[in-house]
């Protein structure tokens, strides 16, 4: 190495330090936000969908239609745009709400708002991904409890949910995976999560190939873990079944 | 059509329409009838086909080699595949963007015999970096769906046309080639809308396709909701258009379904 290049190595390492000079405490925090965002908006996505997959599978003629809107909608226009809309009519509405009940005006955590917009947007991709994974349980089984009386709600929570988590484990994967890289959108309306806080420190430093590499370093790091961790998760939900090629 | 106008449909289409009438009129729509925003819409319009349409064509041109290298290639060649569809996979598209305009962008400028080719002219401009991050964008997704549409061709055909004595280059342009784009062809058009809707990103490297069109008009005018609705109306058309055309494409070749 020469010390033309020593120097670069240790410059870049001080411009990743944690300490003020270096911003490598301000990229761990956006990670920390993009992180949060990202799993707030999968859970409110999932309590969503699971109700959206029910819905348009045994709910009435006119909330199936409804859900088929919601869906449609959702997955044809760009995140970017459902992110600038639900931003205002979010905000918007809240606040006229508040306002025609006589209370002050509130200024809504961007936290919060990017749960809830990106929230809607998971909801509609993993509505479908937990229909198909509930069509693809065997009608017998679900026959079987109805017959044996089984409650609606016992027969979900007990038969179809358990029986439906090995084959919508691969598609809730892609949607895990979607939604912490979809958490770099907020970045356009102004939150400082993973991405927003790179633009930042490379706007100011100058440093562009150091910290780009280091973020996606970090985006890299949280895909490949939880790969790893559905892997496992999968393994264990389809303990018990038949591997496909008879083995 | 019978099964489709069921009487509680019939109540929802006329509440939608009501809907859209309220829209249409309670709304502010003043601004669609300046002859410059009309002009910028459509040029906007174009941008965003033009960018998908390019960049779909350069990057399944790549996605080719890509995938071979994945399903057949030595490990030399099918880990640096992997590494670059794995990287383009896993990290935002945003950045990849941000990545090559602001860090390529500023580098160009401080190495001199880039300075002085003739290709400077172009690369002062934003539109090759948008073009080649979202090829890229492509060619790592669809490397991995070419890898695994190289490995589903069935391995009889292979060893039949290896038994004829054909060359390798003509056994993948005639037999492997042809089998796995047939295989791709269906989830090709997904892949054009998902194309499509990636498109807005590059309006934050200063490029004027439509949603960065609407959001011009939005700061000159103080209208906030009125060009959003226009915007998604305009995603969910092209949408439709997309749809429709590869359900046109897949409908001209004779498939047999077992």
């Amino acid at each position: 190495m020469s010390t033309g290049e020593a120097i670069a190595a240790a410059s870049a390492l001080d411009l990743l330090a944690l300490s003020p000079p270096g911003w490598g405490a301000t990229l761990l925090a956006g990670l920390g936000n993009s992180v949060i965002i990202a799993l707030g908006a999968y859970g409110l996505g999932f309590a969503i969908g699971l109700c959206g997959a029910f819905g348009k599978l045994y709910g009435g003629p006119i909330t199936k239609d409804l859900l088929a809107v919601y869906t449609t909608i959702v997955r044809a226009v760009p995140e970017l745009v459902l992110i600038l809309i639900l931003f205002y009519a979010f905000t918007g509405l809240l606040n006229q709400t508040l306002l025609s009940w006589g209370m002050e005006r509130v200024q809504i955590s961007p936290i919060i708002t990017g749960i809830v917009v990106l929230g809607v947007v998971q909801g509609a991709y993993q509505t479908e991904v937990l229909r198909g994974g509930i069509l693809a349980v065997p009608a017998g089984q679900i026959e079987a409890a109805r017959a044996m009386g089984m409650p609606s709600v016992t027969l979900a929570r007990r038969i179809t949910i358990p029986l439906m988590t090995a084959n919508a484990l691969p598609g809730m994967a892609n949607l895990w995976l979607n939604a912490t890289k979809d958490t770099a959108l907020l970045a356009v309306i102004g939150f400082s999560e993973l991405t927003k806080a790179t633009y930042q420190a490379s706007a100011t430093t100058k440093a562009f190939f150091v910290f780009y590499p280091a973020a996606m370093a970090l985006y890299l790091l949280i895909s490949l873990t939880s790969t790893f961790l559905i892997g496992r998760l999968e393994k264990w939900a389809r303990r018990g079944q038949r591997d496909v090629r008879g083995q | 059509m019978k099964d489709f106008l069921k009487p509680h449909r019939i109540v929802l289409i006329l509440l939608a329409a009501a809907l859209v009438a309220w829209c249409a009129l309670s709304l502010n729509w003043t601004w669609l009838a300046n002859p410059k925003y009309q002009l910028l819409i459509v040029q906007g319009i174009w941008r965003t086909i033009w960018i998908v349409v390019v960049t779909m064509v350069i990057g399944m041109v790549l996605a080719v080699p890509i995938g071979l290298a994945q399903a057949a290639g030595p490990w030399y060649v099918s880990a640096p595949a992997r590494v670059f569809c794995t990287v383009i996979r896993g990290t935002p598209l945003l950045m990849q963007i941000w990545l090559l305009y602001y860090g390529l962008g500023s580098l160009f400028p401080s190495i001199p015999w880039i300075k002085q080719s003739d290709l400077w002219p172009y690369l002062r401009q934003a539109w090759p970096y948008a073009v080649v991050a979202l090829s890229l964008s492509v060619a790592g997704y669809e490397g991995e769906v070419m890898r695994g549409a190289f490995k589903g061709v069935p391995h009889g055909q292979l060893e039949a046309a290896k038994a004829m004595g054909m060359p390798p280059f003509t056994l993948l342009r005639r037999i492997w080639l042809p089998q796995a784009l047939q295989r791709v062809l269906p989830t090709l058009g997904g892949e054009t809308v998902s194309q499509l809707k990636s498109t807005p990103l590059v309006s934050t490297i200063t490029i004027m396709e439509i949603y960065a069109v609407t959001g011009r008009i939005r700061q000159d005018t103080f209208i906030i909701y009125e060009p959003l609705l226009l915007l998604a109306v305009v995603y969910m058309g092209l949408t439709g258009l997309i749809v429709l055309l590869f359900r046109w494409l897949e409908g001209r070749r004779p498939t047999r379904t077992a």
